[in-house]
């Protein structure tokens, strides 16, 4: 397992990191993050609309992993929520990465929800946004199925993702954001 | 009933709800994990203020961050507004947003034409 991750992890980290992370996701590993970035972005020369759109976006991106990863269990260990992030920069474009394990039966309706995304435009995923907002109801986690919609509309751009197959329960989903250094 | 004054963390927002002078604020970042908790006693509480309102209320909205875990909720605090206007009741919502920041102004937008109450958009210059 601790090879697959690294293996899938290396894969993530390029690029001029910022922040990168390996390991069990928990709300303190994410709120810890959170506050790091925040006070990073403070000292940062970017634009503060850039700024604040990257930490929107960042939150957004992180506790959709941490809602979304699915338990695993380690070679001897006990179940553990493992995933990877990386918040790096590469020509004007801010990337970030997360990952994370995911039933093999759940990747399918994932991959058909970002496809569906990518494929609106910007009126379109306006309109989705708000048909979401106003008629689904929270799912048990929490999460309000807003979180893609929500990410591709502030970013504007397609979201790239990528499974690798683990096991035959288990993927690893791994989900590329970029944000614009320019707006 | 009860006034109502919460104060600020780094993730959720200062509430303050006064029943007498219909005065509502909502101020700051609403980031939680989980917005439910958060704010189930704030639409309680709007729930009960609905049955006896002021004969105006104003509700100043002046948030930096949210995320969409805090969407939803703050949409149901949209639709207890809108039955106060529906009962025939008084009500003025202020959006604000900072210059630069389109997203929010599109964010109180989409709940304006969501929920039938007209909002004015506020830019906060610095």
């Amino acid at each position: 397992m601790s090879f697959f991750l690294n293996d899938c992890y290396d894969r993530m980290n390029k690029g001029e990191v910022i922040v990168a992370y390996k390991g069990a996701i928990s709300a303190d590993v994410i709120s810890n993050t959170l506050s790091l970035i925040e006070s990073k972005l403070e000292e940062a020369s970017e634009q503060t609309g850039v700024k604040k759109k990257l930490y929107n976006v960042l939150v957004e991106s992180l506790q959709n992993l941490f809602h979304h990863v699915d338990a695993i269990n380690g070679e001897g260990e006990s179940e553990t929520n493992y995933g990877a992030f990386v918040l790096a920069k590469q020509d004007q474009i801010f990337r970030i990465s997360t990952g994370n394990f995911i039933r093999t039966d759940k990747s399918k309706i994932l991959q058909e929800k970002i496809d569906k995304i990518n494929s609106l435009s910007k009126e379109e995923l306006k309109d989705f946004y708000k048909f979401v907002l106003n008629n689904q109801s929270f799912s048990a986690k929490g999460g309000g199925g807003l979180g893609l919609i929500d990410i591709a509309r502030k970013t504007g751009n397609k979201l790239d993702y990528k499974f690798y197959n683990y096991n035959t329960d288990f993927d690893f989903f791994n989900l590329n954001v970029f944000i614009n250094e320019k707006e | 009933m009860e006034l109502i004054n919460i104060e600020g963390t780094p993730k959720t927002p200062t509430v303050t709800m006064n029943p007498t002078s219909g005065a509502i604020e909502i101020k700051g970042r609403s980031i939680p994990e989980n917005s439910i908790e958060f704010y189930k006693p704030i639409v309680d509480w709007l729930e009960e203020y609905n049955q006896g309102p002021a004969a105006k209320t104003v509700v100043n909205v002046q948030l930096e961050y949210f995320n969409t875990s805090s969407s939803k909720c703050i949409l149901d605090v949209f639709k207890k507004l809108e039955n106060l206007k529906k009962n025939q009741k008084e009500v003025v919502i202020n959006w604000y947003y900072e210059e630069d920041d389109e997203d929010m102004l599109e964010a109180g937008e989409d709940y304006e034409s969501i929920i039938k109450v007209p909002f004015k958009m506020i830019q906060i210059v610095d």
